[in-house]
């Protein structure tokens, strides 16, 4: 359908686009920067901020540019008095009513706001402090987000992030007037309520009102303590995006530099998530199996089906939130980073010869529910808590700066062995996609012998950044072991955001659909849009990290988990079998009902 | 300047046998929907809930959007201090509200239509459905295809916006929105919407019921026919009056006032103040200064800097608190002048502040907002020295 073009004028420059633009995005084309607080690109426009005010030729009111489309010979002015003075002011109101401690803020130097007050630089800040000191309780009852309601501006990009991008508004406006505030049901520490943890609110947060729960200095106490022996692992999706916070250009994969890094910063032991992210396809691609298995040809009707992933631990929680009734869907296999746990202080800690009790296992991930999943009660098949502390891809960019490292300058270095070899399948477990991609390329292979049959083994449907997509494989040709399974179709469907999470489970749950296994991820994306990665967070941004992850699974020579030779080695000598005794007591785990509120 | 004298009407809570609201409905929807337009256009009526947009465009705009589905409503959400006049005409003479309801929804093409009353005014639910159900049953009679529901809100001020009282409708909160889309292209369910006012409501029935000429005969070239005022404060004679548009507010001291009037609020808290020196040359209606209704006099015990913190407390507590103007400046506003009187700031901070209310009155969201600058500066500009001492 083609649109009207409209002309208007904006500083005198005149231009022509699309009806329904936005004045922001108007003079974003002609490069006029106009500053904002309220708006984000992945969110509904607010426009109740007022920073990003312009003043439109013959309007009494100055219009909110987030928020009003551009109309036929329109004259905007973005930077004339009456805009210069109400922004100040706007500026200066939302400085008063903030907790200005900015240099002992977590988010000093990433704050939307700081920036904007420094721009202005307020020499005589006239108006009255607002914030009273029992405003300036912070609640860090969750592992994973804390909260500093001093800090925060009302933009309600974490209210409308939880709303419409996850379907959990864990957060929501509450009061009006100087009594206006957001928070929690009831007023709830935050790990008291429905929040998942996802930290896309932290994503979407202008100032240091909402960040991650920071482990920083416990895991330069257990580097500096000579008695610990500390293991790294490292998320598939934060090689393709720590560079961005040390100033790499986004897109860019920066693993080698990481891992030396690491061994720079004093980790004992660098090693990869990618390798669990392998044992995970070998685990829950036979448990997809079995249960098909089990469906079909014992006609075992306990079985459920479809089955879904469990290594998004954000998604993890929505589900025993949201849909108790379909927990047993869920792999019982716990995610790469906790299998990892497992298996570092078990399996590798004989390997290698140390205490367990001795071993300190640190994991970088894109993501904040991790940390929430690493203090489940349930993770302790050790006998140890099998992941001690889990640190953001911001977290490991902070400590990279306080180690004095030039980034920027590091040669690449390869992961330590054992643990830290891991193929092309595993790398994109860190996008939306991967993990039904990396499944299906197993799967099919241990079924019919044969490769997927898609070109380079790429599976272009459960790829991109569609909320929901679906794809069905016709099984031919297969093993005889397998043969219920010829010319059965294969229905997969893959999810990311738990607002589109929801939408297919509402259709699960009508009981309509007609899948056999379902990927989803908690963030928009998948993890390369996790939580803890850098920020800022775009439909742009997270493509280029994806394209990244991609581009990293073609450069593999091994691209199918069950052809890593690592995972091969740990199966032949202690594990034995996928879904074996082994694996059940360390890789596998089960779920929690819980309320929602 | 056009100007007329203080003259008392008797329109809105009058009562003519020969044409009750049910037969004004009968009668005028033999006429075209244009015609009934062009009436309202001719007539002059401006929206009485204080904005003063032409009542006539208004239906003409959302008659002409294209939509199987509008709505008409009725903002009774009457929360503005000092009125208390759309009270009295939901107790006396819902008839006429539900009959301009009607006209307007066969003029737009919408088939329903509700009243939104303000929370506290529950009481009368039960008395204003009852007329209701007689009301439509008499629709449905004469096969009308229009409905009145009733609608109750929760008590915040703000949903006297109108977006904010369509969001409060849909179950949200009543915060309000982006503009445009404006209601009549998107109003409640995001569908055209006409929004009036009770009192202007009674007067389209009116204006159908006599003819526009009668109308618009009264009052001045701006401000057409004649309105219903609460009046209110250091005055013998408080009450609701319907006087005719276009007079000096001399002339309505010299009425109201119990002879010692210093000023006079008018339009309510969001509205201007006028000290006794500006009193010969203030026109109450379009062209001088408008209100919805409440005037609240004030005589020489009262203190006008009590006034300004009771309108300033007020407001804080009433913003919505959406957006940064109206939720942190009315709180700048109050503390301020308090900072103010204590000496705290100087005098001249009034003016730092007088500042940030031009910043409010265009860069605030809605009207709120935007309105807290009339009684800030017009009392603070007229009562400085009460302000500071």
């Amino acid at each position: 359908m083609s649109k009207y073009m409209v002309n208007l004028k904006i500083n005198n420059t005149p231009i022509q686009v699309e009806e329904g633009t936005t004045i922001l995005e108007a003079a974003k084309l002609l490069n006029f920067r106009i500053p904002t607080l309220c708006n984000h690109p992945d969110l509904s426009v607010a426009g109740n901020c007022r920073v990003c005010v312009v003043e439109v030729k013959g309007a009494r009111l100055l219009a909110a540019s987030c928020a009003t489309p551009v109309s036929e010979g329109m004259e905007v002015n973005t930077n004339s008095e009456k805009v210069r003075i109400a922004r100040k002011h706007v500026i200066e109101l939302l400085l008063s009513e903030h907790n200005v401690d900015c240099t002992k803020c977590f988010k000093n130097g990433h704050c939307e706001l700081q920036e904007l007050a420094s721009e202005y630089r307020f020499g005589d800040h006239i108006f009255i402090d607002l914030v009273k000191d029992r405003d300036k309780v912070r609640d860090i009852s969750s592992p994973s987000i804390s909260r500093d309601a001093s800090k925060c501006i009302r933009c309600q990009r974490c209210v409308r992030t939880c709303d419409e991008l996850q379907s959990v508004s864990a957060l929501a406006v509450v009061n009006k007037g100087d009594h206006q505030y957001i928070t929690t049901f009831l007023n709830k520490p935050l790990n008291d309520v429905v929040c998942t943890n996802c930290g896309q609110c932290i994503n979407r947060c202008p100032t240091g009102a909402l960040y991650e729960r920071n482990y920083i200095e416990d895991v330069w106490q257990a580097i500096y303590d000579p008695n610990k022996f500390v293991v790294v692992e490292t998320a598939p999706a934060t090689r393709v995006a720590l560079g961005e916070d040390l100033g790499i250009e986004t897109g860019v994969r920066v693993t080698g530099k990481m891992v030396s890094a690491l061994r720079k910063i004093g980790f004992n032991k660098v090693l990869d998530t990618d390798f669990t992210a392998d044992l995970t396809i070998m685990e829950e691609g036979t448990e997809l199996l079995t249960r098909l298995k089990k469906a079909l040809v014992d006609k075992d009707e306990t079985v459920k089906l479809p089955l879904m992933t469990s290594c998004s631990p954000g998604w993890v929680k929505y589900q025993e939130h949201m849909y108790p009734e379909l927990i047993d869907n869920l792999s019982s296999c716990k995610s790469p980073q906790q299998m990892f746990g497992a298996l570092a202080k078990t399996y590798y800690a004989d390997k290698i010869n140390i205490k367990a009790e001795n071993m300190v296992v640190v994991s970088i991930m894109p993501c904040t529910a991790k940390k929430f999943e690493c203090n489940r009660p349930e993770m302790r098949d050790s006998g140890f808590k099998d992941v001690d502390y889990v640190l953001t891809t911001r977290e490991l960019a902070m400590m990279i700066k306080q180690a004095g490292i030039e980034f920027d300058k590091l040669e690449d270095e390869s992961y330590d062995s054992i643990l830290g070899e891991s193929t092309g399948a595993g790398v994109i477990f860190g996008t939306t996609g991967g993990v039904m991609e990396a499944a299906l390329r197993t799967a099919y292979e241990i079924i019919t012998g044969n490769e997927v049959p898609f070109t380079n083994l790429n599976i272009k449907p459960v790829r991109g950044m569609e909320g929901v997509k679906e794809a069905s494989i016709k099984i031919k040709n297969t093993k005889p072991e397998w043969n219920f399974l010829e010319g059965v179709e294969l229905n997969v469907a893959v999810a990311h955001g738990l607002a589109n999470a929801k939408q297919l489970m509402d259709a699960v749950k009508s009981g309509k659909s007609n899948y056999h296994f379902i990927e989803v991820m908690g963030c928009p994306g998948g993890c390369i849009g996790g939580g803890g990665q850098p920020i800022p967070t775009s439909a742009e941004i997270r493509k280029r990290r994806a394209e990244a992850i991609y581009a990293e699974d073609m450069g593999k020579t091994i691209r199918k988990s069950h052809e890593n030779p690592e995972v091969i080695e740990v199966y032949k000598e202690y594990l034995s079998q996928p879904l074996g005794h082994k694996s059940h007591e360390l890789l596998h785990t089960h779920y929690k009902v819980r309320k929602r509120y | 300047m056009d100007q007329k004298p203080l003259k008392k009407i008797d329109i809105i809570f009058g009562w003519d046998e020969r044409c009750t609201p049910i037969q004004v409905v009968e009668k005028t929807i033999k006429k075209t929907p244009e015609n009934i337009i062009l009436d309202m256009i001719d007539s002059g009526l401006k929206g009485r809930g204080g904005a003063g947009f032409p009542t006539g465009l208004k239906w003409k705009f959302t008659r002409n959007e294209e939509s199987e589905v509008k709505y008409v409503i009725c903002n009774a959400d009457e929360g503005e201090p000092g009125t208390f006049k759309d009270r009295e005409i939901l107790d006396k003479v819902p008839e006429k509200i539900f009959a301009g309801m009607t006209i307007c929804g066969y003029v737009i093409g919408a088939r329903e239509g509700y009243i939104y009353v303000r929370g506290e005014y529950n009481f009368m639910l039960k008395t204003l459905q009852q007329k209701i159900d007689i009301f439509n049953q008499q629709l449905h009679d004469m096969k009308v295809d229009f409905h009145v529901y009733l609608r109750s809100g929760s008590g915040a001020y703000v949903c006297g916006e109108e977006s904010a009282l369509f969001e409060s409708m849909e179950g949200k909160r009543g915060e309000p929105r982006n503009k445009p889309p404006y209601p009549t292209v998107a109003g409640y369910n995001n569908k055209p919407t006409v929004i009036n006012n009770v009192e202007t409501l009674v007067y389209t029935s009116e204006i159908c019921r006599m003819g526009p000429e009668q109308f618009k005969a009264l009052g001045t070239n701006d401000s057409r026919g004649s309105k219903v005022f609460s009046v209110s404060g250091d005055t013998p004679i408080a009450g609701i009056y319907e006087l005719e548009l276009g007079m000096p507010l001399r002339d309505f001291v010299d009425e109201f006032g119990d002879g010692d009037t210093k000023a006079i609020q008018v339009g309510g808290a969001s509205g201007h103040c006028v000290p006794r020196k500006k009193f010969n040359d203030t026109i109450i209606g379009f062209e001088g200064i408008p209100t919805g209704g409440s005037m609240m006099i004030f005589n020489s015990s009262r203190s006008m800097y009590n006034v300004l913190h009771d309108y300033l407390e007020f407001f804080t507590e009433e913003s919505c608190g959406q957006c940064t103007p109206c939720r942190i400046g009315c709180q700048q506003l109050l503390k301020g002048i308090e900072a103010v009187k204590k000496g705290e700031r100087p005098p001249t901070y009034l003016d730092d502040l007088k500042r940030l209310t031009a910043t409010m009155k265009i860069a605030a969201k809605c009207g709120l907002g935007q309105s807290v600058a009339n009684p800030f500066t017009s009392i603070v500009d007229n009562f400085r020295e009460e302000i500071i001492y």
